[in-house]
């Protein structure tokens, strides 16, 4: 036993180095810098009228990865599955899909008329119902294997893409750039209108989540462990499932669909967390989020003058993160 | 008292459970021992609510399994099972902690803490208790999540196979600690286990299954008897007596000497012969 | 000698199941035959298949016919039965059900081989950007199956799709990126998409080569189904396991990148095609040739023919509606639990 402590002690105070508190600071700090470069970073021109416009930027991208973070932390969790996020389950393009049938069936003129919000609590509203559907079928009953599940997610984003841009076609050419610049947002162009709906959204969501913390370190431990621990399984998995929906929509809504950017801040938290406990692994990857998101735009943007392609970076380092993800799993 | 009747599981059409009606009084450690298949740990999942029954009820004392509140059942019952693979790093001390999940639901109070101290000492996890549970053996998590149920302070105890994968060493150790939950701390422990001399040397009661149904409930006495080891695994085991314990030795190749062609106590074997006497097949694997 | 037994010795006392071009097929080949006719006759311009019969049609609508529409279905039957075919022979050599050069980078990966000929030899003919794609696309292949080497023997099947799919992602990802800077979105992304609008006589012929391509997978089948057995069964039949692999995925790289440069990504067609057609009638690869060939050119036919009607006058792109068709039947497949993912 002896022979065994003292490495033991090293290991334990080298992974205690630094207390979780003091890497969550040090994410926060990585996240100010990011938006300081960001905002001040090659200022010309109209002083007030550039700083509103990365300022409303930046107020998005904050809420879209802080919000990306946390949702994924807790959707893998609940789902017992690190390869999958509610991105890669499709859930993203579930909700492009169905601003495009939307747009298909009331017409675009109606959709002009109603206005953003209401536009937004319809398309919520229809996403929380598919998404419950989707979720039942993919985590009902019948047990699948985690990679099953993934590939299943995968599958049914590219059905669901494919689908939206057929609608597109349907449209008439008009009608479908009009669609484009009201409904769908992208990194250079923000949607301004549900900034402030959205940051409740998502104040309420984290709230929820974070008293979800304890519930969900049990969770860790797999299905049998949380329910013997007492865990309403099927209710709490059906909550979280649907919180991280809504976070999604909020995601998508303010910047359109960026599948990798939730699979690869979670990785990333796992990692530097320290520990497995959700009062550390949540809001550091919500931290990461906004970090790589305000991070990797204020690099692209004001060093690179190369605005919209950090969806496509993202993509590019997701992919990458995830083979390795699968092969490192199927060895262990 | 844990009472079963009339639980039946199907996967399908094939009834892995059949009509098990089953009395476990307070106190005491019952293993359930049967051949693979026999429905061992389904039923031991049914009465942890892990799986839904589709016909009969469970009681755990005066809660209903099915309908009743799950935490209030986490505070009666604990179960574990063959140790599950964890997603995120923790600690031992972590990891029991969540024992007082159904108590405190994550927030721990100075009972709580006592608690967790408590299960920590028990099973000897001082050293250990800041190590991450991926960083250590399979045996020290083992312990350590045995811990973890412990801190859980239910008055029942159900460990599905907590023997697998231990050496000699710690299944005796795990054995011991669960007897000692039995006799000190006056826990009902039911146990799955494969190999039925555990069970005949350690447990109070053993339930005997095979093919969905309970085929023999009684003491390691009435239960280890070669008629009966033969009905439920299906095959010939000669059954001798070592310090006051029934040993089933099916780790002979045969019961039948050669020499005298006798299988039981008359067998030359049994009479001081020292040369190694050849052995011939069962006649059962012979055909 | 086990390869050969099932193609041969069923045939005497299974005839219909047993041959591989039976009267069930040809029966299936009439079909598609209607289906092409049906194509043929499909379109803006008004062609009337009696104008033809009784010698009214003008020479308009001969040239119209002769240099626009017949060429089109054509292609569509080529394009169909080689993605089928192509579907059938990796899944067959990687050993694993859900892989089609779609799903492990082999498309993608001619797609940055027409990115450099875009941006490198911007005037070069059409074989040149086919050949520098059949490059990249068995450089692709060979990077897809370095990673999946890496996957313990004992990792589960749908892992290997999941890198495939996630390769050819990251591919497509360093495509775009590249093409953004240059400005070439729009070049790249006409080429990459699936789409028969702009076959014409002159423009599609190289098509013709997958026929080629097809013949050499008839001929080499009982090859690559000994192959298929895995490198220990292969050597110990005294096959040259290396060679017959190497030259299997060359075939499909090279097929892969033709269909890509003429007609662009077609999806599903690989995957959903020989699934369907191993689950009706079992695993051999020679006796299912002809029915893949057939189901695959059936399947793009019909999803053409979708294209073509859905939003008429105007056309939808073919690989957006396969993309919908073939992964619906996929996901089917997938979560019914048809697909044995173990």
């Amino acid at each position: 036993m002896s022979a065994t402590s003292p490495p033991t002690s090293t290991v334990t105070s080298r992974s205690r180095s630094l207390t979780p508190n003091k890497r969550l600071v040090l994410g926060l700090a990585v996240c100010l810098l990011a938006a300081g470069v960001f905002m001040l970073a090659n200022l010309s021109g109209n002083l007030g009228f550039v700083l509103e416009l990365r300022g409303r930027k930046l107020a998005a991208m904050v809420l879209v990865g802080w919000s990306t973070g946390v949702a994924t932390v807790a959707f893998q969790t609940v789902t017992n599955n690190r390869l999958l996020t509610p991105s890669i389950m499709g859930l993203d393009a579930l909700y492009v899909f169905i601003q495009s049938i939307l747009v298909l069936v009331l017409g675009i003129a109606l959709v002009g008329q109603v206005g953003a919000y209401p536009m937004f609590f319809l398309n919520v509203g229809l996403m929380l119902l598919a998404a419950s559907a989707l979720t039942s079928v993919l985590f009902g009953k019948r047990s699948r294997s985690v990679y099953v599940v993934v590939l299943a997610g995968l599958v049914l984003g590219s059905v669901l893409r494919a689908l939206s841009s057929l609608i597109a076609r349907v449209l008439d050419p008009s009608s479908f750039m009009v669609l484009q610049d009201n409904l769908f947002a992208s990194f250079t162009a923000v949607n301004p209108q549900l900034i402030w709906l959205c940051a409740v959204i998502v104040a309420l969501a984290s709230g929820y989540l974070w008293s979800m913390r304890a519930t969900l370190d049990v969770l860790t431990l797999g299905r049998d462990a949380a329910v013997s621990l007492g865990v309403p399984y099927q209710r709490t998995m059906r909550r979280v499932l649907l919180v991280a929906t809504l976070l999604v929509c909020v995601s998508t809504a303010l910047v359109g669909p960026i599948t990798f950017l939730g699979l690869i801040v979670a990785a990333i938290a796992y990692q530097v967390s320290g520990t497995g406990r959700h009062t550390v692994t949540m809001p550091m990857a919500g931290l990461l989020g906004v970090a790589v998101l305000v991070g990797g735009q204020a690099i692209l943007e004001q060093i690179l003058g190369q605005a919209t392609v950090l969806s496509v970076v993202i993509e590019f380092i997701g992919g990458i993160a995830f083979i390795w993800l699968v092969i490192r799993k199927a060895s262990s | 008292m844990i009472l079963v009747s009339g639980v039946t599981k199907r996967y399908g059409k094939t009834a892995v459970v059949d009509d098990v009606s089953l009395q476990l009084p307070r106190g005491g450690v019952t293993a359930i021992v049967g051949a693979n298949g026999a429905g061992k740990s389904t039923l031991l999942s049914m009465i942890a609510r892990l799986l839904d029954s589709d016909a009969g009820s469970i009681t755990v004392g005066d809660l209903d399994v099915a309908t009743c509140d799950s935490r209030e059942l986490a505070r009666r019952l604990a179960i574990l099972r063959q140790t599950n693979d964890l997603q995120s790093r923790l600690t031992v001390a972590d990891l029991v902690g969540f024992g007082r999940f159904p108590h405190s639901g994550g927030r721990h109070t100075a009972t709580d803490r006592a608690a967790i101290e408590q299960a920590i000492s028990w099973m000897n996890l001082h050293d250990l208790r800041d190590r991450f549970l991926d960083e250590m053996s399979g045996g020290q998590r083992q312990r350590a999540f045995v811990a973890m149920v412990l801190a859980q302070d239910t008055e029942y105890l159900l460990l599905d196979e907590p023997l697998n994968n231990l050496d000699v060493a710690h299944a005796h150790a795990m054995l011991t600690t669960l007897r000692r939950a039995a006799d000190e701390l006056n826990k009902t422990v039911v146990i799955v286990v494969h190999d039925i001399n555990y069970a005949s040397c350690w447990a109070d009661q053993i339930v005997a299954m095979k093919n969905g149904v309970i085929r023999a409930v009684g003491s390691p006495r009435e239960i280890m008897r070669r008629p009966l080891l033969k009905d439920v695994f299906e095959l010939d085991i000669e059954v001798v007596e070592l310090r006051g314990h029934r040993i089933a030795h099916f780790y002979l190749p045969v019961p039948i000497c050669a020499n005298c062609n006798s299988a039981n106590e008359a067998c030359c074997l049994n009479r001081g012969v020292s040369e190694p006497v050849p052995l011939t097949l069962r006649p059962q694997v012979a055909s | 000698m086990s390869a050969h037994a099932p193609s041969v010795a069923p045939a005497a006392t299974d005839k219909p199941a047993g041959r591989p071009l039976s009267r069930g097929w040809f029966g299936g080949l009439a079909v598609l035959l209607v289906l092409a006719i049906v194509s043929v006759f499909t379109g803006v311009s008004d062609l009337s298949p009696v104008d033809f019969l009784t010698g009214t049609a003008t020479d308009r609508q001969w040239l119209h016919l002769l240099a626009s529409r017949v060429p089109r279905t054509v292609a569509v039957l080529l394009a169909g039965a080689s993605l089928a075919l192509s579907g059938l022979l990796m899944q067959l050599l990687v050993r694993n059900r859900f892989v089609e050069p779609g799903t492990v980078g082999t498309s993608e990966s001619a797609g940055v081989g027409i990115l450099i000929a875009v941006m490198v030899f911007p005037t070069a003919p059409l074989v040149v950007k086919m050949v520098i794609a059949i490059v990249t696309a068995l450089i692709g292949t060979a990077l897809f199956l370095r990673l999946v080497r890496s996957l313990p023997p004992k990792a589960p099947v749908v892992a290997v799709p999941l890198i495939g799919i996630m390769l050819a992602g990251v591919i497509a990802a360093g495509t775009t990126f590249v093409a953004y800077r240059f400005d070439l979105m729009q070049t790249i992304g006409i080429w990459m998409q699936g789409d028969f609008s702009g076959v014409l006589r002159g423009r599609y012929e190289m098509l013709w080569l997958l026929a080629g391509m097809g013949l050499l997978l008839w001929l080499f089948a009982d090859r690559f189904t000994l192959a298929s057995l895995g490198q220990d069964h292969a050597r110990a039949l005294g096959l040259s396991y290396k060679a017959t692999l190497n030259l299997g995925l060359a075939l499909v790289a090279t097929s892969s990148a033709i269909t890509l440069v003429v007609v662009g990504g077609i999806g599903f067609v690989g995957l959903v095609v020989p699934n369907l057609i191993t689950l009706w009638r079992g695993d051999n690869l020679r006796r299912n040739i002809g029915w893949t060939a057939l189901a695959g050119s059936g399947f793009v036919l019909v999803c053409d023919l979708m294209s073509r009607t859905l939003n008429a006058p105007y056309e939808v792109p073919v690989g957006t509606v396969s993309g919908v068709l073939g992964g619906i039947v996929f996901l089917g497949l997938l979560l019914t639990g048809r697909m044995r993912t173990q």
